[in-house]
């Protein structure tokens, strides 16, 4: 299933372009500064912003489109907004069971349960939206987002509204919904770490217009965008579990381009695991280095050079398919003599689990 | 050739005038006289009158007898009070608040029963017993003579139950004439002086009801101050050029 | 017991006009209320003005042009009895149509306040969870709107209790159709009938105080609950 959309929406001094494609299955995020349309672009999906001269098509339903404007009750999607809006006049459990009640015959999918297991909420059910805390409201919010059985999933900005320790009471929940669910999810986020750990998909929005669109690695790792250039570029890199050293503590991942070996504790074999390396963190040689302490090395080629400053070079490297940047002084590119195409090899010093 | 007038007859003169002019002006008065709402007319014309003769001011305060009552009970600054029936002006001379003997019957009020439209009122009143209508007004009994002699009509022809949801009740016999003078009644009992003026045929239709079907309709008027204008006001009511325009209002005289 | 058959009546009259005035409201003023809260007309001002209207004018005022609209050559009144039907003056349905004008806004308004006070989100939350907009009104505006329901329905009621001047110009003082309590103690008043006043208007004084009480009860109760 895929999803097209073509808006075009002036809101004073605020115009929403954007014409995109996300992909129908993972996680996609709408990712940008404060202010860049990612809100107004999830709600004209969700029919909540009514424009004119729109293109939505989700799936093979035309949602917007020749005249046509589904209104947002006919749609089949769950929302998560900013602030927790639970109904207040109602208890958790009829919260959960407002949109379930709504939905018709043959769509009335499986029970509530397992949401509600997902998200550790079964102890609230007799509460009333007062007596929750933040991280507590969203995560019914998005259970009963969840309940109605949406074809698709749109949160905006869930996490924005809760101070740190709640969202990292969050954090884990979502990322277990990303693996369970089979629906697409579109995530509005202007933090990148919620993008690096929970993004598939990549939709870059900056005023108004999407910037770039692909698979999260990807984005992250193009140098004709601004986010590579500050100090926290980084790669990510989907690996895949291999193996537990267990007399030195450490996992192994194997990824496209080669392996890494991560001190962590255990986790079974073939799970998914997601790498995030800050591109300072990676260093480059010509030969492989033997007696060294760093243990991820792999060969890579360049593939681009960008000069950041004075002193200072972003290099994308491709290890095997996959993409990877390194940010070294500009004195090293000159000494190595580097250039497109080189073959090198790579060091990543250090490397953290995004998913522990 | 000139016209000498001597210096002595000048000052005469001017002084004679200008003593002629300050009398005037001294011996101005103005008196408040509270009056029932259905005499209006009828007062106007005579206060007009009184002051062309008398180049006092008579300033007239128009409202239902009842209030006039209360207010004047409650210390209300009239000279006068024109009431539309007996016994307020009594009950005032009783509790001290009128000059004694000054009470009078300045006019008999008539009551028609009277339509705006041509037909529907015959001269024997028999509209009542046929009773052709949806709503008849009447003045409300309890305040207001004319409504008392309403009631008694309606008794005396025996139609006052059965008629009990039609009887649209005004506040006062001036609203009960505008019940009836809009349409919203077909008909109504009203003060005849509200439907009969000087040198005009009665608009409409009306039976004028024999004066043995209801009490007699005083209505007495009576000093509160002692005032020499006030005084002379009353005397003038009496007079004969006051009677003639009363009786062409369509009220009666003593 | 000092209250005489009539006087009786007139309170019963005086109840059944409340009642009636106040489920009309009710029933009307509910979607106007709505509206106003929603629309972003701009032109809605017009409407606000209107609704408020009875507010400030006199009562005689509105009876007047009542009175006018009712009678026969009126437009109201013209229209009826072109219909076979009969003028409104001196009815108990003209009264209440009456009463419907002049308590407009003690009900329109507290109403209007309470579905603004909703706000936009939960509506909208609404109809990502499948509800229609008829639904969202019924189950989510409605209830959270509540408070202002009651205030609404005690303040529509009690203002009708007092209806005077309006009732005075067309209602024509027919006792067990027209005559309210208002009227009825004026008239005994004038009439020097005063004890059977007092015990009416002290009846109408103590059910008025009553009702109000309720009505910032109730809102205080409710502030506290959802704070």
């Amino acid at each position: 299933m895929t999803i097209e959309a073509r808006f075009h929406i002036d809101r004073g001094e605020f115009s929403l372009n954007a014409d995109l494609a996300i992909a129908g299955k993972g996680v996609t995020a709408v990712f940008g500064p404060s202010g860049c349309g990612k809100t107004t672009l999830l709600r004209a999906i969700a029919g909540l912003e009514y424009n004119e001269d729109g293109y939505l098509r989700v799936g093979d339903q035309i949602w917007q489109g020749d005249g046509q404007f589904l209104p947002p009750h006919k749609r089949s999607i769950g929302y998560v907004f900013q602030e927790p809006s639970l109904f207040a006049h109602l208890n958790v459990q009829r919260n959960i069971e407002y949109g379930l009640k709504r939905i018709k015959g043959a769509a009335h999918k499986a029970s509530i349960d397992p949401t509600i297991q997902l998200l550790g909420i079964g102890h609230l059910l007799n509460r009333r939206p007062s007596q929750l805390s933040g991280g507590e409201q969203q995560r019914v919010a998005i259970a009963r987002a969840l309940a109605s059985s949406p074809d698709m999933l749109l949160l905006d900005e869930p996490l924005a509204a809760l101070d740190d320790r709640l969202k990292q009471e969050i954090l884990p929940y979502l990322e277990s919904m990303h693996r369970e669910l089979e629906i697409p999810v579109l995530y509005v986020s202007h933090s990148r770490d919620e993008v690096v750990r929970l993004a598939d998909h990549l939709v870059l929005l900056d005023n108004g217009r999407v910037q770039a669109t692909g698979p999260v690695g990807e984005v992250f790792s193009r140098l004709d965008l601004a986010i590579t250039h500050d100090a926290d570029a980084e790669s990510v890199i989907e690996t895949t579990v291999a193996g537990y050293d267990e007399a030195f503590g450490l996992l192994r991942l194997d990824f496209a381009g080669g392996h890494f070996s991560v001190a962590a504790s255990p986790l079974p074999a073939g799970r998914t695991v997601r790498l995030q390396v800050l591109a300072r963190d990676v260093s480059l040689t010509l030969a492989h280095q033997q007696a060294t302490s760093i243990l991820n090395i792999f060969p890579a080629t360049v593939d681009q050079l960008v000069q950041e400053s004075d002193a200072q070079m972003t290099v994308r490297l491709m290890a095997g398919p996959v993409p990877l940047l390194s940010r070294i002084t500009r004195k090293s590119t000159e000494d190595l003599g580097l250039k497109t195409g080189d073959q090198v090899y790579a060091q990543v010093k250090s490397a953290s689990l995004l998913i522990p | 050739m000139e016209v000498l007038i001597p210096k002595r007859i000048q000052l005469s003169l001017i002084l004679a005038l200008t003593v002629t002019f300050c009398a005037g002006q001294v011996l101005a008065d103005e008196i408040r006289i509270a009056v029932a709402s259905n005499f209006a007319e009828a007062i106007k014309e005579i206060a007009e009158r009184f002051e062309a003769k008398t180049g006092h001011e008579v300033i007239l305060a128009y409202g239902s007898t009842g209030k006039h009552y209360a207010q004047i009970k409650n210390g209300a600054p009239f000279e006068a009070f024109f009431a539309a029936d007996v016994e307020r002006p009594k009950l005032l001379e009783d509790e001290g608040r009128a000059l004694s003997g000054s009470r009078f019957t300045y006019a008999v009020g008539k009551l028609v029963l009277w339509s705006p439209k041509p037909d529907v009122v015959d001269a024997n009143g028999s509209v009542l017993n046929t009773g052709d209508f949806r709503f008849i007004a009447i003045a409300n009994p309890k305040l207001a003579p004319y409504g008392k002699a309403a009631k008694e009509i309606l008794q005396a022809r025996g139609v006052w139950d059965q008629l009990q949801k039609r009887i649209v009740r005004g506040e006062n016999i001036n609203q009960a004439f505008q019940f009836a003078h809009s349409g919203n009644a077909e008909l109504g009992f009203v003060a005849f002086s509200k439907v009969k003026r000087p040198n005009r045929a009665v608009p409409g239709s009306f039976w004028q009801p024999p004066q043995s079907l209801y009490s007699a309709i005083d209505q007495q008027a009576v000093l509160l101050k002692s005032n020499a204008t006030a005084r002379a006001f009353m005397a003038f009511v009496q007079g004969e050029e006051a009677c003639t325009i009363i009786q062409s209002y369509g009220y009666g005289t003593l | 017991m000092i209250f005489d058959k009539q006087d009786l009546t007139a309170l019963f009259i005086t109840l059944k006009l409340a009642v009636m005035t106040t489920v009309i409201l009710l029933i009307v003023g509910t979607p106007i209320a709505w509206w106003l809260s929603r629309s972003r007309w701009r032109f809605k001002f017009l409407v606000e003005a209107l609704v408020a209207l009875p507010l400030v004018l006199p009562p005689t005022v509105l009876g007047f042009y009542l009175l006018i609209a009712l009678g026969p050559h009126g437009p109201i009144g013209g229209l009826m009895e072109a219909l076979g039907g009969r003028p409104l003056a001196f009815t108990f349905t003209g009264l209440v149509i009456g009463s419907v004008f002049y308590s407009m806004p003690f009900v329109i308004q507290p109403l209007q306040n309470a579905f603004t006070a909703v706000g936009r989100r939960p509506l909208e939350v609404a109809a990502t969870l499948r509800a229609s907009p008829l639904d969202r009104f019924f189950t989510i505006a409605v209830p959270m709107a509540k408070p202002g329901f009651i205030t609404a329905a005690v303040l529509g009621f009690a203002h009708t209790l007092g209806e005077f001047g309006v009732v005075l110009m067309i209602g024509g003082n027919i006792p067990g159709t027209t005559q309210v309590v208002s009227i009825a103690v004026y008239d005994h008043v004038e009439a020097l009938e005063y004890t059977q006043a007092h015990w009416l208007s002290g009846c109408l004084l103590i059910l008025s105080f009553v009702l109000l009480m309720t009505v910032y009860g109730i809102n205080r109760r409710f502030s506290v609950v959802q704070a």
